[in-house]
C-alpha cells in the first residue's frame, strides 16, 4: 500500500522527477481517495475525474521529455470560485449550479502551464460569504479532526482536503480570513498574499478590493511551491501589481535568529480562547529559543476592522453580484411574467440568505443618504487601520498573533447568529483592508482541535513569512500531523 | 440603526431580490443587528482623513487600443438560459 | 406670459477606438448579434476591466481643446441599476472626479453675435448593449456587441435659451470630435447621441422651472423638433394652471411628440461608488503637453485664419470650417486653384447647395475636391465662364467626366477670339440699331442688354469681359 498521501508536494515532486511515480498513478490515487473519504466531509462539489486523468497522461509525457516545472505531474483541488473551463464552478451557490464555465481563471491556467492537474473543485461557503462553510449550497463541510466541527470557511473545502490528505494542496482565495480560519481550523498550512501579488481574473469576486488568492497545502515549503505558479503580474487585472516574481523557495532556510516579531496587544485580549492562547503563546515562546526578538506592539484600531469589513465587503458584493441576474448564465427561475419577475425571483431563488443579507447590507450603505456616513466612513477607517500596519512594521519583522479567537466550532453553533460568526473573523480581516501578507501555520492542538498562528508581513514579504514559517516547521512536526480517520 | 419591514422590501426592491413576506421580519432583525455592529465606526472622529479604496498606492495602468478577442458567442451561449438568433433572450421589455 | 426657455444638453460621444473600453473585442458597427461580445461584455462571472489607452488619449485632446481642465487624477465608478442589456448591473462610468472638468464652446447666434456655452464636465465610460423589441416569441432580444464601447459623456450648462442655440452647440460640438477625430460623427449609428434637459420660465425669472429630459434624439432636426415640442408642452402645461413634473421623456420622431417614459420614472438609487477594479487613472503634465502638441487646427482658429489669410468673410469662413471635411476640401480646391477667395465662392455656393439638394456629405461628394479644383482653375483662366461653369458641373456630378473632359466633349469652351466676338457684337448691333442710339444717347442700363445678347449669340461662350471691352470700343468709336 502506498502513501502518497502523507507526503509533501515537495516529496511528491520529487518522486515524480526521479520517475519513482507517475503522474497518472498519483492522480488516480488522490481520486479514489476523494471517492472512498469525501462522503464524510462533502468538501468537493466536483471531481474531475476525466479531465484529471488526462492532464495526468500529458503531465507524464512532459516529465518524460524533461520539460518540467517543480510541480509538473502535482494534483491539487482548486476553490470552486477559480474558473475552469469545462468544469462546473458553482461558486457554492444554486446560482451557478448550471455554470460551466468557457475559461480559465489566471490562476488556474497559470497552474496548467505547470503541468499541475485538478483533481475536482472544493465546496466553500457561498460567494465565499461565511466563516464556517455552513452557507454552501452543497451542504456543510465536515471539519476532518472531529466532523462535528466546521472546517472554518470560505475555503472550507480545500482545508479539509488537504487537512485529510483526499489533495496535497489546494488552491484557496481569502477576503476576510478565508484562507487563514480554515487553514488554522483544519490544521494545515495557508496564505494569502499581498494585495495584487495573485490575478483575479477569473477568481468570481465578493469583494473586489479584499479578495486574494493563495495557496493551502501542508508545509510553508508546499505553498512556495505553489506560490510560484500563482503569483505574478497579470495584464487582465487592473489592481494586479507589475512587480518581479521571486523564487519563493530561495530563503526559505535563513535563520531567524535576529527576527523582531511584534505581538499586538489586541490580539490577544479577552476575546481570545485561553487554552488557544496558551498553545499561541509556547508557539512564540519557540520562536523565542530560535532567536527571534519578541516586541510588544499595538495595532489600536483592529477592533473597528470588522465593522469597517461589513460596510466595505457587502458594498463591493452588492454590485459584484447584480451580473447574477437570469440574463445570460446561471440560474433562472421558471415561467418569469415580466423583467422584474425574472430579476427578483431568479436572485431570490439562486441567493443563499446569508449572500441576500451582504448585498442587502451593501445596498443600503451605498444608496442616497447613507453613503457618506457607512461606504465613505469605512474607507476613512480603512485608512487608519492600514497605517496601523505601516507603523507597526517601522519597528518589527513580522507580527504574530492567532488566526482564530478559538478552535473549530460546532456546526450549526453560529448559523442562526451572523455577528457572532463575524466576530470570528476579528483577527484576520485587518491583514485584508490593509493588503498585507499573512499566513496561519499549525501549531499545536487544543482537545484534539488544530490552532493555527497567524503571521502578518509587511506588503510583498511572502518570501520572509514562508521563511519564518518554514523554520518553525523545521523544529516542530504539527504540520505533518494527520486526523485518525484519514491516515 | 433600526430597520423595519417596509425598509427591507425597499432595499430588496433596490436590489433585486425576492424576500418571502415570512422572512421578512428575520431580515430585518439580522439586517438591524450588522448595522448596530457597524455603527462602531462612528467612535472614531474621521475628520480630514483621506479615503482608502484601494490597498496599495497604484495608478492605472493602461491597454492598447487593439483587437484581441475573436468571436466565442456559441460558447458563452451554450450556458445562456435562453437565447435566438445569437441573442439573450428575456422577458419582454417595455420602455 | 412670455417665456424664456433654459436648455441644457447632455451628449454622448462615441469615441472612435479600435477596441472596446475595458476590453479587447472590437467596436465595429453591424456585426452579427454578440459576435463582439467578449467575457468581459458579457460579465462572465470573474472577469475584469482594464482600461483602453486610447480613450484616455481621445478624452484629454477633447478636454485641451474646449479650454478645459484635464484631471490630473480622475477615479471611475460603477453606477448600478438593473436592466437586461447592462451585463454587469452596473456601468462603468465617472461620477466624483471626471476626466475633463470645466470648459467652454462657442457657438455663433443668427444674429451673427458668439455666445460661450459652459461645459459642466465631460466623463469616460461604458456604453450598454442593445435591447431588441421584435417579437421573439413575446421576449425581448439581447445584443451585446455595443456593450462596453467607449462614450464621453459631454455635459453642458444650462446656457442655451432656444432650440436653434441647442443646435448650434451640438453642431459644434460635433464638427470639433471630427475635427479632434476622436469620434466618427456618425448619428444614424448612434455615435453621436443627445438627451436635452428642457425647463421654461417666466422671462425675467431668475430661478430655472422643472425641467424635463428628452431622451435619444439621434438628428440635429429631431433636436430642434423636440425641443421646441417639449418647450410648447411645457408653456401650455403651466398656461393651463398645471405643473411641469420632473420626469424622463423619450422623442418619438414619426408623431413629433414627446412622451414619459415610465419605464424610468421609478426613482433611481444609483449607488455610485469607486469601482475596485479600477485604479485612479493618473494624467502628469509631460503627457499633457504631448497631447497639447498633437491637436489640429480647431475650427475658431481656422476660421480666424480663412479671414486673415484668404480675406474671407467670416460667414463664408464659418461656413468653410463648419467641418473638418468641408475645410479640407476647400483647403484642397483653393490650394490647387491657387486662388482662395474664388475656391470659396464656388465651394460655399454651387457646391453646397448640391450637397444640401442631395442630402449627400461632403465626405460622399460625387466630385472630388480634386475635380472640382479642374473646374475652378477653368472658370480662373477664363476657359469657362461662370455660368458655363455650372453646366459643367452638372455634367460632372452626372459622371460624364473631369471639368476639361466636359467642356471638350460638349464645345462648351470660351470664346476668346477677338474677331469672333467682335463680328457677333456687330451683329447685335446691327440687329438692335434703334436700342443702340438709345445707349450711346446715355442709357447706360441697355448695356447690360446688350451684352446679354452677344453672351446668347454665343450660347454663353464668349467671354463676358471682352465683349463688355468690344461693346465700349463701339460706343465711343
Amino acid at each position: 500500500m502506498s502513501d502518497y498521501h502523507e507526503k509533501t508536494l515537495a516529496e511528491l515532486s520529487t518522486l515524480l522527477q526521479t520517475g519513482e511515480v507517475s503522474s497518472s498513478a498519483l492522480t488516480e490515487y488522490f481520486l479514489s481517495r476523494i471517492k472512498q473519504q469525501d462522503a464524510e466531509l462533502n468538501s468537493f462539489i466536483t471531481i474531475a475525474e476525466d479531465q484529471a486523468m488526462a492532464e495526468a497522461a500529458e503531465a507524464d509525457e512532459r516529465l518524460k521529455s524533461g520539460n518540467t516545472s517543480a510541480l509538473t505531474g502535482i494534483p491539487i483541488a482548486h476553490k470552486d470560485i477559480f474558473c475552469t473551463r469545462g468544469i462546473k464552478t458553482s461558486c457554492g451557490s444554486r446560482m451557478l449550479d448550471n455554470f460551466i464555465s468557457p475559461y480559465d481563471a489566471t490562476v488556474v491556467n497559470n497552474f496548467k502551464q505547470a503541468g499541475v492537474i485538478t483533481l475536482g473543485k472544493t465546496n466553500m461557503d457561498e460567494f465565499a460569504m461565511g466563516s464556517s462553510n455552513e452557507t454552501s449550497f452543497y451542504g456543510a463541510v465536515k471539519n476532518p479532526w472531529d466532523t462535528k466541527r466546521v472546517p472554518g470557511g470560505s475555503s472550507g473545502g480545500s482545508a479539509a482536503a488537504v487537512a485529510a490528505r483526499l489533495a496535497p494542496a489546494a488552491t484557496g482565495t481569502d477576503t476576510g480570513g478565508s484562507i487563514r480560519q480554515p487553514a488554522a481550523l483544519c490544521g494545515i498550512t495557508g496564505l494569502k498574499p499581498t494585495y495584487g501579488r495573485v490575478s483575479r481574473y477569473g477568481m468570481i469576486a465578493f469583494a473586489s478590493s479584499l479578495d486574494q488568492g493563495g495557496p493551502m497545502a501542508q508545509t510553508a515549503e508546499d505553498c512556495a511551491l505553489m506560490l510560484n505558479a500563482m503569483a505574478g503580474f497579470d495584464e487582465k487585472d487592473s489592481t494586479s501589481i507589475e512587480k518581479e516574481v521571486p523564487d519563493y523557495t530561495a530563503d526559505l532556510n535563513h535563520s531567524v535568529n535576529g527576527l523582531r516579531i511584534g505581538l499586538p496587544s489586541q490580539y490577544f485580549d479577552e476575546g481570545l480562547d485561553d487554552n488557544v492562547k496558551a498553545v499561541i503563546q509556547t508557539a512564540i515562546d519557540q520562536y523565542r529559543d530560535m532567536g527571534a526578538e519578541i516586541v510588544d506592539i499595538e495595532l489600536p484600531n483592529t477592533s473597528l476592522s470588522v465593522p469597517v469589513y461589513y460596510v466595505v465587503a457587502p458594498a463591493e458584493c452588492s454590485a459584484n453580484l447584480s451580473r447574477f441576474d437570469g440574463v445570460r448564465y446561471g440560474y433562472r427561475c421558471e415561467d418569469p411574467k415580466d423583467l422584474y419577475d425574472l430579476y427578483t425571483r431568479s436572485r431570490g431563488e439562486g441567493f443563499g440568505a446569508e449572500v441576500k443579507r451582504r448585498i442587502m447590507v451593501g445596498t443600503y450603505a451605498l444608496s442616497a443618504g447613507y453613503y457618506d456616513a457607512y461606504y465613505l466612513k469605512a474607507q476613512q477607517l480603512r485608512h487608519l487601520i492600514s497605517d496601523d500596519f505601516k507603523k507597526a512594521f517601522e519597528s518589527v519583522d513580522v507580527i504574530m498573533g492567532p488566526a482564530s479567537p478559538s478552535t473549530a466550532f460546532n456546526i450549526g453553533e453560529k448559523a442562526e447568529d451572523p455577528i457572532s460568526m463575524y466576530l470570528s473573523d476579528i483577527y484576520t480581516i485587518a491583514v485584508n483592508l490593509a493588503g498585507v501578507p499573512g499566513m496561519s501555520v499549525p501549531v499545536g492542538f487544543v482537545d484534539g482541535n488544530p490552532v493555527g498562528l497567524q503571521i502578518i508581513g509587511n506588503y510583498f514579504e511572502e518570501s520572509r513569512l514562508l521563511n519564518v514559517a518554514h523554520q518553525y516547521q523545521q523544529q516542530t512536526d504539527w504540520h505533518r500531523q494527520i486526523p485518525d480517520s484519514f491516515k | 440603526m433600526s430597520l423595519d419591514a417596509d425598509d427591507i422590501k425597499n432595499i430588496a426592491k433596490l436590489a433585486r431580490l425576492k424576500i418571502d413576506d415570512a422572512d421578512v421580519a428575520d431580515y430585518a432583525t439580522n439586517l438591524s443587528n450588522i448595522l448596530d455592529l457597524v455603527e462602531q465606526m462612528n467612535s472614531v472622529d474621521t475628520e480630514g482623513v483621506v479615503p482608502m479604496s484601494h490597498p496599495l498606492e497604484v495608478i492605472q495602468r493602461l491597454r492598447d487600443d487593439a483587437v484581441t478577442e475573436s468571436n466565442q458567442r456559441d460558447d458563452f451561449q451554450s450556458v445562456a438560459p435562453a437565447t435566438q438568433d445569437g441573442l439573450y433572450l428575456v422577458p419582454k421589455v417595455i420602455e | 406670459m412670455n417665456y424664456e426657455a433654459v436648455i441644457g444638453l447632455e451628449i454622448h460621444v462615441q469615441l472612435a477606438t479600435k477596441s472596446k473600453i475595458f476590453s479587447g473585442a472590437s467596436t465595429a458597427y453591424g456585426a452579427e448579434p454578440n459576435t463582439q461580445a467578449c467575457a468581459v461584455d458579457v460579465a462572465l462571472p470573474g472577469v475584469l476591466p482594464v482600461l483602453n489607452k486610447e480613450a484616455v488619449h481621445m478624452a484629454t485632446k477633447f478636454g485641451l481643446a474646449i479650454d478645459a481642465e484635464v484631471a490630473h487624477r480622475s477615479v471611475f465608478a460603477r453606477k448600478n441599476y438593473f436592466y437586461p442589456d447592462l451585463p454587469k448591473g452596473y456601468q462603468i462610468s465617472q461620477f466624483e472626479l471626471p476626466i475633463v472638468g470645466k470648459g467652454h464652446i462657442d457657438i455663433e447666434l443668427e444674429d451673427g453675435e458668439t455666445k460661450r456655452i459652459g461645459v459642466t464636465r465631460a466623463h469616460l465610460e461604458e456604453d450598454a448593449g442593445k435591447s431588441l423589441h421584435e417579437d421573439f416569441a413575446g421576449m425581448t432580444g439581447i445584443d451585446l456587441n455595443r456593450a462596453g464601447t467607449p462614450l464621453l459623456e459631454v455635459v453642458s450648462e444650462p446656457d442655451m435659451r432656444s432650440a436653434a442655440e441647442a443646435v448650434a452647440y451640438m453642431k459644434k460640438l460635433h464638427s470639433l470630435v471630427r475635427y479632434l477625430e476622436i469620434c466618427d460623427g456618425n448619428m444614424q449609428e448612434g455615435s453621436f447621441r443627445c438627451d436635452a434637459n428642457v425647463s421654461v420660465r417666466p422671462r425675467g425669472q431668475q430661478e430655472f422651472g422643472t425641467r424635463a429630459e428628452i431622451k435619444n434624439i439621434n438628428s440635429f432636426r429631431f433636436v430642434e423638433r423636440a425641443i421646441n415640442h417639449e418647450i410648447e408642452r411645457q408653456i401650455d402645461l403651466i398656461e393651463d394652471g398645471g405643473e411641469v413634473v420632473q420626469e424622463t421623456r423619450l422623442y418619438d420622431a414619426n408623431k413629433d411628440e414627446t412622451r414619459s417614459m415610465r419605464s424610468k420614472e421609478e426613482a433611481n438609487d444609483y449607488r455610485y461608488f469607486p469601482d475596485p477594479d479600477l485604479l485612479p487613472v493618473v494624467i502628469d503634465d509631460k503627457y499633457l503637453d504631448e497631447v497639447r502638441g498633437e491637436l489640429p487646427e480647431l475650427p475658431d482658429q481656422k476660421k480666424q485664419r480663412y479671414m486673415d489669410e484668404f480675406d474671407l468673410s467670416a460667414y463664408d469662413a464659418g461656413v468653410l470650417t463648419g467641418s473638418r471635411e468641408l475645410a479640407d476640401y476647400f483647403e484642397t480646391v483653393a490650394a490647387k486653384t491657387g486662388d482662395a477667395k474664388l475656391s470659396a465662392n464656388w465651394v460655399t455656393g454651387e457646391l453646397a447647395a448640391r450637397l444640401n439638394k442631395e442630402e449627400v456629405e461632403i465626405t460622399d461628394s460625387k466630385v472630388s475636391a480634386e475635380e472640382y479644383a479642374g473646374l475652378i482653375s477653368r472658370i480662373k483662366d477664363n476657359t469657362i465662364s461662370g455660368k458655363i461653369a455650372k453646366e459643367v458641373f452638372d455634367a460632372m456630378w452626372n459622371g460624364e467626366g473631369s471639368a476639361d473632359e466636359v467642356i471638350e466633349s460638349k464645345g462648351l469652351k470660351q470664346i476668346t477670339d477677338t474677331g469672333a466676338i467682335e463680328a457677333m457684337v456687330d451683329e447685335v448691333i446691327a440687329n438692335n440699331p434703334e436700342q443702340f442710339e438709345q445707349l450711346k444717347g446715355g442709357k447706360d442700363k441697355l448695356m447690360g442688354f446688350f451684352v446679354g445678347q452677344v453672351m446668347k449669340a454665343s450660347k454663353g461662350k464668349a467671354n463676358p469681359a471682352q465683349v463688355n471691352e468690344l461693346m465700349r470700343k463701339k460706343l465711343n468709336s
